[in-house]
């Protein structure tokens, strides 16, 4: 039977991939159109080096980190290779993760992903989409929601940046190149980050 | 002596630039392609952490790194170093500064004087 934390990443993995196409034409319009195909292989890499029975969460998710790494190939490789190995020290050597772990994990894989690529919130990337659904996860805990609502208040914070980030220009990556006409465009990696934070919330929602 | 890693989304352009630089360095100089991720366009930073653990020789080591992701993954790869080592990416054009470094890094210079070396490189006139 496969550990809980190997399902929670399959599941990702599978929306990624379902979502394969669509996020590479998003970055076909604001980048170098391989967004999709580079995180799919990605992850199906991963899921075949990942050990199914493995209990230890940080052990998956620091292998998970390493196999986006080195299989991503775009500047996605470095961020969510960065992001997971982050997560993976806070939940290094636990068999289960509170509500509180998935906290501070998500805060870890900010700080990572801030430190890796050098952004801030409002430049078009993966960080307009997380650091809202950060700050939403925190507000609900903070609220006593229960973890499910607390999730999906997360979510519903991510898909709203994943929607400004049409409104806004991009300064950072290969999107920046085109200056005002990035506008209007939504951020592939805002985007396949949303698809992240939604596949965790369904995989809770089905424990 | 300093080693030197170019880094390239292009295995090919990497070790292109590598033959170019080798061809007017010493024979000794530790100079490492690390381009291209699984044989395709890409940049993989575990390739390049064992590019600068390859060329390391105790002195430091120098990265040139072409677009985007590569200076990523070459941060990506001095974080993943399993031993320490001085490493400096130098912001400058890749062939040029390539090049530059590998004939002072020749001479025996340190990492700070190769570094120099590589950025006089943005200033190079070719008309």
């Amino acid at each position: 039977m496969a550990s809980a934390i190997y399902q929670c990443i399959e599941q990702i993995g599978s929306k990624i991939i379902e979502h394969k196409d669509f996020l590479t034409e998003l970055d076909r319009e604001i980048g170098d159109a391989d967004h999709g195909i580079n995180m799919a292989r990605g992850y199906s890499e991963a899921l075949k080096a990942l050990p199914q029975e493995e209990e230890d969460i940080g052990a998956v998710l620091k292998k998970t980190g390493m196999t986006l790494l080195s299989k991503v190939g775009g500047a996605s490789g470095p961020l969510y290779g960065t992001a997971y190995m982050k997560a993976a020290k806070v939940a290094a050597g636990k068999k289960a993760l509170t509500l509180e772990d998935g906290k501070a994990m998500l805060e870890e894989a900010i700080a990572g992903i801030k430190m890796r690529g050098k952004a801030v919130q409002g430049e078009k990337t993966m960080l307009d989409a997380l650091i809202p659904a950060y700050e939403a996860l925190t507000e609900g805990m903070a609220a006593g929601k229960s973890p499910y609502e607390c999730l999906a208040d997360m979510c519903a914070a991510a898909e709203k940046g994943v929607e400004y980030t049409k409104t806004i220009r991009a300064t950072k990556g290969r999107a920046s190149y085109l200056g005002d006409r990035s506008i209007g465009h939504q951020d592939p990696g805002a985007t396949s980050s949303l698809y992240t934070l939604e596949a965790i919330r369904d995989f809770v929602k089905g424990l | 002596m300093v080693g030197i890693v170019i880094v390239s989304h292009s295995e090919k352009l990497a070790e292109g630039v590598r033959e170019l630089a080798s061809q007017m360095a010493s024979p000794d100089l530790p100079i490492i392609a690390a381009g291209g991720i699984d044989g395709g366009i890409g940049t993989d930073a575990f390739k390049i952490q064992a590019g600068i653990e390859e060329a390391d020789r105790g002195e430091g080591v120098l990265i040139l790194a072409d677009l985007g992701s590569a200076i990523m993954s070459a941060e990506t790869a001095i974080d993943l170093l399993e031993r320490e080592i001085r490493v400096v990416i130098a912001d400058t054009p890749v062939v040029e500064g390539a090049v530059s470094a590998a004939v002072t890094a020749s001479t025996g210079a340190g990492l700070d004087e190769v570094l120099e070396a590589a950025m006089e490189a943005r200033e190079m006139h070719k008309l």
